[in-house]
Order: C-alpha cells, then sequence, then structure tokens
C-alpha cells in the first residue's frame, strides 16, 4: 500500500508537465518545507512581528520567481554566459572598493538609480562555480596541475577583491564554492591533502591580514567567557537558549531568551537558537532533515547531470548551500567562529534570500532541461 | 587542438569520476552534519541543566520590595518619627552609554557637588546586581525635580526614583530619646539579612529607632519577575507582599520632652521624667542635642567634624552614658540603707558639727554647712542635707551593705530595657576597687560614697528610674521607651514588673522617707524650700556635685570659678508626693545651686499634672491618647 503510495508520488514528480515548464518537484517540495518552517521560526524570532514575516514572504515570493525564471534557461546558455558574467561582477566588485557604499566600516553594495542598492559579491557566490565549471567544461578532467593553478587563480582574484571590502564571510564562502567546483573536477586527492597540511601556513598567513574585529572574533570564539558582556555576549546567550530549549524545547513562542531579547540577532544570523529554544532538539533535528532533502537532491541532480559543466555547478552550488548552513548553525552552537553567515533560507534578509532562491533556479534548470533518452 | 582532444575525451569515465566525487562529498556532508547533531546533543541533553540554570538565571531577577517603616509616636499620638516622600536621581550605569557626556549634561541641569559624583563613583565600583539604580543625589527640591524630569528623555540610563524618607519633625530636644536612620553600611549588612535590606534605604542607628530596628523595619517583600535582556521588567511570577513595620508606641511625651529641653537653657545637661506607675520614661533629656535629619541624609564631613568637636559633646548622650556623682540625691537611698541593716534609725539624734572625723585629728570631711546644723535626726539630715550625718553613716555601715542595697535600686548596671548603649555607672565595692586599683577599701572611701561622691558614678536614668522606685515605695521597673509595639502592648525579656518590688524590713521607712523629702520643701530650713506654694505635694531631694575637690580649708566661691569647674546641680522629685504620677531627675552641668534643677523639675510636675505648658507648646500636643 505504502510501496504504491510511494510509486504514485514518484510518477506525480517525474510527470511530463512539470519537465515541460521545467520546475524539479522535489527540489521544489524540500524548498517550501524549509521556507515554511522558516517563517514559523521568523514569526517567533521576529517578536510576533507579522509586518517582517510578511516582507520575508514577498522576498521569497521574487526569489521564487528568480527561481523559476532561471529554470527555464537552459543550462547551455548559462555556460555560455560564465565567462562575461565573471568578468562583469569582477569589474562590479573593482567598483565597490572604488564608489561602494557601506555599513560599520566595510563597502559591500553599490548604489543604483533608483535607491536601489545591491551586492556583487553576493551574485558572485553564484557566478564563481559558473566560471569553474565553464572553464572545465571544454577540458578533459581530471585537471592538470596547469589547469588547477589557472583555476585557483580564477577564485583567488574576486576572493580577495571581496576579502579587501571587508567581507571575511562571503569572500571564503566565494572561494569555498570555486574550490568544490574544483573538487568535483576531479582535483587529485594529493593536492588536497597537501592544502590540508598547508592549512596552519594559511591560517597564520589570514591572521596577519585579518582586520583588529575579525581577530576579536575569533579570540572570543576560543573564549567566549573572556567578555562575557562585550564580544563573547553574543555566543554565551545563543548556547543558553539551544541548550536551555533541552530535548523537545520550551514551546513556540515560549522562549525565553529569545523572546526577552537576550539572544541578539535572533531573527537574522542567529535564528537557529530560537528554534533549538523553542523546538529542542528534535526541532533543530527536523530542519536539518528538511536541509538534507534540499541537499540530496541537489547532489543527485549534480550527479545525473548532461555534461560537465552542470554537474560541476549543479553540485558546487549545492556543497555551498551546505556549507551556509553548516557555518551558520556550527558559529551559533559555538564550534565555529562568528562570521556573519545568515542560515540559508531561514534567517530574515534580503539578498541572500534571491541569490539562493536563483541557485536552484539553476540546479531545476540542469535537472529538466535535459535531452529525453 | 582542443577540440581535437574533446574528440578523444571519455565523457563516460568523466561523469563517473564527478559522480565519485559527488557520493564523496555526500559522505563529508553527512559527517559535519552527524558533528552539528553531535553539539547540538551535547548542548541540549548532556548540558541542558547547566543551561536551563543560565536561562532562568538570565530572565529570573528577585526583586526586594521595602516595606514602610513604622512610626514612632508619643503618649499623645504625636508622630515622632515619620515617613516622608522624597524625589531622588537615580542612573542605572548599563543604560549610560557615556559617563562624560552624562556628567557634562546632568551639571548642566542641576548643581550636583563633586562628593555627590565621588560617593557615585564608589558605589559605582562596589558589587551591586546588574541593573540596579544607584542613587546619585537624594532630595531633590521641587524645583531640580522638576528641571531634571523635562529632560530625562534624553539623558538615557538617568531616573527620578519616589522613595520614603525618615523625618524627624521636631528636631534636637528629640534627637537622644529616638535615635536616628542612617544608611546602611557594609557593617549594618553583617547583623541583618542582606537581601531584606536590598531595596532599603536606611538602617535605625541609635535610640528606639535602633533598638526597634526589626520591629519598625516590617518585613521586606520580594517579588520574582521576569526582566528582558534590558533589565526592563516583563511579568511577575510570584509576588510576596511586604509587612509594614510596626508603629511604636511611645511612653514619651513630646510637650514635656520639649518643655525640659529648653528650661534647662544653655547649660548642658539631662532631664529624665519617669511614670512611676510603670516605668515609661516620659522625658529623656540631653542637652545639647542635634538634628537627626542631618543623619538621615547622610552627613556632611564637615557637619560632622563640627559635631563631634564640639565641646559641649552634642553628640554624647548624657542622659544614658554621663557619669555623675548622684551627690546628695544619694542621701535618701543611703538613709533607707542605714534603716535596713540597723544602722540608722528615725529616732536617734546626732549632733552634726561644720565636719567630720573618722579619727579625732583625722582628716575633716567638711560639711556644706560650715556652721554645722546641731542637734538633728534621720528627717532633719534629708531636709537640711546634713552631709556629716551620711558621712557617719556610710563609716558605720562601711561599703559591703552600701553597695548592696543601693545595687536593688539599679545603680551600677545596666537597667534599660529598649534603649542600647546606656553606661551602668559606678557601683564601688571592695572587690571593684581590689581589682581596679589593688588597693584595699579604706573607711575614708565610705564616708566619699556617703554623699553621693568619691568612686560613686551614675547615670542620670539610674538615678531617675531609682527615684522613680522611691516615689512608687518600693515598685521597682525598669525603665522603658516603648509602650505599645504595632497594638500590642510591648513585652521585655526578664522584665518583672510588679514583682520586682523592693522590699524593705519595714515597709513603713517608705512612707516615712517620702514625708521626709515632702518637709525638704515644706520645712522652713529644707534645701528646696523655694518649691513651696503648690496646690499638690512635691517630695524632693537637692544635690551639688562637686566637679573638682576643694582643699580641706579651702572656701567654694562661685564668683572666681571658671564656669566649666562650677558645681553640678541636681535634683530628684516627684509628686504628687502620695500617689506620684511623676518623678523627675534632672541635672544642670556646673549649674551651680541646685535651685536651678528643682525649679525645673517643679514647672515640669505643674506642666504634667495640670497641664500647665506656656501656650507656645501647644504644636506638640498631639490628638490625644487613641
Amino acid at each position: 500500500m505504502s510501496e504504491s503510495l510511494y510509486r504514485r508520488m514518484l510518477t506525480f514528480a517525474n510527470a511530463r508537465l512539470w519537465q515541460l515548464v521545467h520546475i524539479d518537484i522535489l527540489l521544489i517540495g524540500s524548498l517550501l518545507l524549509l521556507i515554511g518552517g522558516g517563517l514559523f521560526v521568523l514569526y517567533s524570532a521576529s517578536g510576533q512581528n507579522v509586518a517582517m514575516v510578511e516582507r520575508q514572504v514577498f522576498r521569497f515570493a521574487v526569489g521564487m520567481m528568480v527561481c523559476l525564471v532561471l529554470a527555464q534557461l537552459p543550462p547551455k546558455y548559462m555556460r555560455r554566459a560564465s565567462p562575461a558574467l565573471y568578468v562583469f561582477i569582477v569589474f562590479l566588485l573593482i567598483g565597490v572598493l572604488m564608489f561602494g557604499v557601506g555599513a560599520k566600516g566595510a563597502q559591500r553594495w553599490l548604489s543604483l538609480p533608483g535607491g536601489l542598492r545591491f551586492q556583487p559579491s553576493e551574485i558572485m557566490k553564484i557566478v564563481m562555480p559558473m566560471m569553474v565549471a565553464w572553464y572545465f567544461s571544454n577540458r578533459a578532467l581530471p585537471p592538470s596541475f596547469k589547469q588547477i593553478l589557472t583555476v585557483i587563480g580564477l577564485i583567488v582574484m574576486p576572493v580577495l577583491l571581496i576579502a579587501k571590502q571587508p567581507d571575511l564571510g562571503t569572500s571564503l564562502l566565494v572561494a569555498v564554492s570555486g574550490i568544490f567546483a574544483l573538487f568535483l573536477a576531479g582535483l587529485g586527492w594529493r593536492y588536497i591533502l597537501g592544502a590540508a597540511s598547508l592549512a596552519p601556513i594559511a591560517g597564520y598567513i589570514l591572521w596577519q591580514v585579518m582586520h583588529d574585529y575579525q581577530k576579536q572574533r575569533v579570540l572570543t570564539f576560543l573564549n567566549p567567557e573572556s567578555d562575557p558582556l562585550g564580544s563573547g555576549w553574543n555566543i554565551i546567550q545563543s548556547k543558553t537558549a539551544i541548550g536551555s530549549g533541552g530535548l523537545y524545547g520550551k514551546g513556540w513562542l515560549e522562549g525565553t531568551q529569545a523572546q526577552l531579547d537576550f539572544l541578539p540577532e535572533s531573527h537574522t544570523d542567529f535564528i537557529i537558537a530560537v528554534l533549538a529554544e523553542e523546538f529542542g532538539m528534535l526541532g533543530c533535528g527536523l530542519l536539518i532533515c528538511a536541509y538534507l532533502l534540499v541537499i540530496a537532491r541537489g547532489l543527485y541532480v549534480a550527479a545525473m547531470a548532461e555534461d560537465n559543466y552542470a554537474r560541476l555547478l549543479a553540485g558546487s552550488l549545492t556543497l555551498t548551500f551546505f556549507v551556509y548552513m553548516f557555518v551558520n548553525i556550527g558559529m551559533v552552537s559555538g564550534i565555529l567562529p562568528v562570521v556573519g553567515v545568515p542560515l540559508p533560507l531561514v534567517s530574515y534578509g534580503g539578498t541572500s534570500i534571491i541569490t539562493i532562491m536563483a541557485t536552484f533556479g539553476i540546479l531545476m534548470s540542469i535537472q529538466t532541461h535535459k535531452r529525453a533518452r | 587542438m582542443s577540440r581535437q582532444h574533446q574528440q578523444f575525451r571519455n565523457y563516460r569515465q568523466e561523469q563517473r569520476l564527478t559522480q565519485h566525487r559527488v557520493i564523496a562529498a555526500a559522505i563529508f556532508v553527512i559527517v559535519l552534519v552527524c558533528i552539528l547533531m553531535a553539539r547540538l546533543f551535547y548542548l541540549q541533553v548532556i548540558e541542558y541543566d547547566l543551561y536551563q540554570t543560565k536561562a532562568d538565571d538570565n530572565r529570573v531577577m528577585l526583586v526586594t520590595d521595602p516595606p514602610p517603616r513604622g512610626l514612632i509616636y508619643d503618649r499623645n499620638g504625636l508622630v515622632l518619627a515619620d515617613n516622608r516622600p522624597i524625589h531622588s536621581l537615580t542612573v542605572t550605569p548599563e543604560r549610560v552609554e557615556d559617563f562624560i557626556e552624562l556628567k557634562k549634561a546632568l551639571s548642566s541641569i542641576i548643581d550636583i557637588s563633586d562628593s555627590e559624583w565621588e560617593n557615585f563613583d564608589i558605589r559605582l565600583r562596589e558589587y551591586r546586581r546588574p541593573y540596579q539604580s544607584i542613587t546619585l543625589k537624594s532630595q531633590l527640591t521641587d524645583e531640580e525635580w522638576a528641571r531634571v524630569s523635562v529632560d530625562l528623555y534624553r539623558l538615557d540610563g538617568v531616573q527620578v526614583e519616589a522613595q520614603l524618607t525618615r523625618y524627624y519633625p521636631y528636631g534636637e530636644a528629640f534627637a537622644h530619646a529616638i535615635g536616628y536612620v542612617g544608611r546602611i553600611t557594609a557593617n549594618d549588612l553583617k547583623r541583618v539579612d542582606q537581601q531584606a535590606y536590598q531595596g532599603a534605604l536606611f538602617i535605625g542607628k541609635t535610640g528606639i529607632e535602633g533598638f526597634y530596628e526589626k520591629e519598625l523595619f516590617g518585613e521586606a517583600g520580594f517579588s520574582k519577575v521576569e526582566v528582558n535582556a534590558r533589565g526592563r521588567i516583563m511579568s511577575q511570577l510570584e509576588r510576596q507582599s511586604p509587612v509594614p513595620g510596626k508603629d511604636l508606641h511611645l511612653y514619651l511625651d513630646a510637650r514635656l520632652q520639649q518643655y525640659a529641653y529648653d528650661l534647662l537653657g544653655d547649660y548642658k545637661g539631662s532631664v529624665v521624667a519617669i511614670d512611676p506607675e510603670t516605668g515609661g520614661i516620659l522625658a529623656l533629656v540631653s542637652k545639647p542635642g542635634f538634628d537627626p535629619n542631618l543623619f538621615v541624609r547622610g552627613i556632611s564631613v564637615a557637619d560632622y567634624s563640627t559635631l563631634r568637636q564640639s565641646k559641649k559633646l552634642p553628640l554624647f548622650n548624657r542622659a544614658l552614658r554621663g557619669g555623675y556623682p548622684p551627690a546628695s540625691t544619694i542621701k535618701p537611698f543611703m538613709a533607707l540603707a542605714g534603716l535596713d541593716y540597723g544602722f540608722a534609725s528615725w529616732t536617734e539624734r546626732y549632733f552634726a558639727k561644720g565636719y567630720y572625723q573618722i579619727n579625732p585629728d583625722g582628716r575633716r570631711y567638711r560639711d556644706w554647712k560650715r556652721t554645722g546644723h546641731g542637734w538633728i535626726n534621720l528627717e532633719r539630715s534629708i531636709i537640711e542635707s546634713v552631709d556629716t550625718y551620711y558621712y557617719q553613716l556610710a563609716n558605720k555601715m562601711g561599703i559591703t551593705p552600701i553597695h548592696n542595697f543601693l545595687s536593688r535600686f539599679g545603680f551600677g548596671r545596666s537597667t534599660l530595657l529598649d534603649l542600647n548603649g546606656d553606661s551602668s555607672g559606678l557601683l564601688p565595692s571592695n572587690e571593684w576597687k581590689k581589682a581596679k586599683y589593688n588597693e584595699p577599701w579604706y573607711p575614708g572611701d565610705s564616708v566619699n560614697v556617703g554623699i553621693g561622691q568619691g568612686f560613686m558614678v551614675a547615670t542620670p536614668m539610674q538615678i531617675a528610674s531609682a527615684t522613680s522606685a522611691l516615689a512608687s515605695r518600693g515598685r521597682y521597673f525598669y525603665p522603658r521607651m516603648a509602650d505599645k509595639i504595632g497594638n500590642e502592648a510591648a513585652q521585655f525579656e526578664g522584665d518583672l514588673g510588679g514583682e520586682h518590688d523592693i522590699i524593705l524590713k519595714d515597709q513603713g521607712n517608705w512612707e516615712r522617707m517620702v514625708n521626709a523629702m515632702r518637709k525638704v520643701i515644706t520645712d522652713s530650713l529644707g534645701t528646696a524650700r523655694r518649691l513651696q506654694g503648690t496646690k499638690y505635694d512635691i517630695a524632693g531631694k537637692t544635690g551639688t556635685g562637686q566637679v573638682f575637690s576643694l582643699q580641706e580649708d579651702e572656701e567654694y566661691d562661685s564668683e572666681k570659678l571658671e564656669k566649666r569647674l562650677h558645681d553640678h546641680a541636681l535634683f530628684i522629685g516627684f509628686a504628687p508626693a502620695k500617689a506620684p504620677k511623676i518623678s523627675v531627675f534632672a541635672i544642670f552641668e556646673n549649674g551651680g545651686s541646685s535651685s536651678k534643677p528643682a525649679d525645673l523639675s517643679k514647672k515640669l510636675f505643674d506642666a504634667y499634672l495640670y497641664d500647665k505648658y506656656p501656650p507656645h507648646y501647644d504644636y506638640l500636643k498631639g490628638k490625644g491618647n487613641e
């Protein structure tokens, strides 16, 4: 009985109609699950601010449109546009450094006519793997040493530009998205092990070039109790929120840490702590399961894609999405330093929702534009 | 070239390569997710209790609700210690962004002295709960209050708090009787429940305020409240209301107290009036006094050192701690001792010369009357205050009977029920002298004690309570201030009340002694004959206490002596003699002649018994007894 139900669902998911409108129903379904749960938590985390939830819903609507539109675009066009996009965004990043507007001592936005602002570094998160995938699309895999060096050069240039804004979190994520593409392209294990052994040295160099506030974050991460009312406050309060949630949580809207404002940034970067406090480990487990559904589907799309470009792009976009989630939950629960990475599709905020939904539009395009076998 | 190369590519193998990498990535994802779940398990299951406690510590705050302090009333329902609302400027340091800016902003609005800032800085460094406010300036004037209130919106972390402060409406005459409250010090906190006093501003320091601290304070209320991260109270979880302090109703008569204080004039001195029927203290005066309200606010260093350094010792409670020779006021008690121990009788006659010698050719102990009193008896010795009679009596008795008898009247020990810090005076004995000077007791020592001089020292309170025992014919009461605590009669541990009677071998001696003391006034040779002409009978005894000893042949000439070396003038008395309602002890330090305390006592009797107060004391009348 359940066997046949599963079959029927599978049939529904593979229906030609969805294929025609270029929608991957499994991906969209798990995304909607995640988004719905996220809105539910946001309502609590925002202090039951309906207006805030409405704005977030509006962003998802826009994001969903971007997603559906991109899904209609065949991957081959994306591939062709990749190098141009890359060059364009790199120019924009240079522009940001020269004419950008900023907040809190960092320049991250470009102003557009009409009062709009956007963050080129955000788009780079997609364009970076596109560029690497394009580079390998007409080259035989695995890459040669020379090709690896070239790709690293392609990665490092925008990463440095973004780090200079300074926006360490985004620059690392951009780097990671490129590196994932390189990894999926078959980067030799010896290179990976070699790089891993060089990590301490890289860490040292990174420390030298870091800004004071960035260093402070790392120090606080290592010992939050050293400054409990200052820079350690966030992490102490988020751990308290998570821990006091226990197995089943305190109940929706009942989290004292979140509702009484002890938890900072509770509707943005630290939203997982609200979930953890109000719904406990069970709630966190369910949310992570929803993420895993999305990621599993993304990796499936990557594995089943038609060509190298599609495989590398789909795989690295999916893995970057995972890294977002991991870094965010890791930092909020105190196993990673606090870097400004929102919880994808759950944290309140503008640009990242659009780029992430765009990511899934690309994945759906890859999945639904395959030539019939 | 690349196109050519492309043709030889093994697409299948490349696909498999990427697919393997995808699987490797999936494993990587699963491992990392397991790490996350392990982390959540650690925080939410293993460390759950720790974080649960931390979360509760964050949100739950115990707020102490200070109870209103009990009021202190005199016997006529007049409020002697009141609570008044004041407005204080307080600062919550956690909400202040920049203290220098705040200081600038505040200084432009109201005057805040350097010492107020200093005190604030000190308290800022002390331990306190986060978000607990610190008083910067207390007792804002209405104008200051208005000025600050207008600008409050732009002063983050500053608020005006309404509090109750203690106020003593009648000032210095009452300072030594009522005492005062003051700021709570670290030392005070050692003897009270710190939690209960958390929101309290004051603690009783001296007098009634000090002794009845527990009753006046009441019980602090507590509320468990939920606060948000900025310390704002969001909801109340639990509340235990404060129990207001109990009101104290004293025996004290405010008019009598103020009147006695005023009657001392410019003299230093003390007056204690007691109701012989209850032992209740009607007046407890020590002059000079001080304004107790100074201590409530926190006295300034300058004011305090002025008070401390004054030669008149205004902070010294003469009534409780002043050690004076009782002088001739001891004679009625000495006579009773002689009678009780069989060393004296009412009928036995004695020839009083101008001096007394223990041995012929020995030292001459002089009588106040150079010519002597001639043939006298015991009654006459009281009326005329014959020194030589008591020299010989004391010499005959020796110190032990004197010590034993006088100690029954409360001499030489602390007898106060509800005031702290009284001195026990000194009732000498053989043992005492041995211990103190390592010398035996000499007959000459007894001779001096016989007229209330020499080693003997008593406080006004002791002499007054002994007089009260005399007035009530041996019913000895420990003197007491409080009549009712709240609605209940004050109870004292160890208070024997009427059972503490002093029983004489011949109880008729009480009446005979009172009679002799009446004649001190009525007899034409009585030392207090100036008090004649009252509708009621006064019984009394004068005394002049030597401040310094005259040489054997020296004449006391008050004209030549500095005022501070003048004799102390004393009087004990009670009225009406038959059934006394009031007994009084008065001392004018360096007052010279005992006429001053005698006149004072008579005025107090008139006032207390027949309401003959000068009209300007009406403001102290009170509402009458409820």
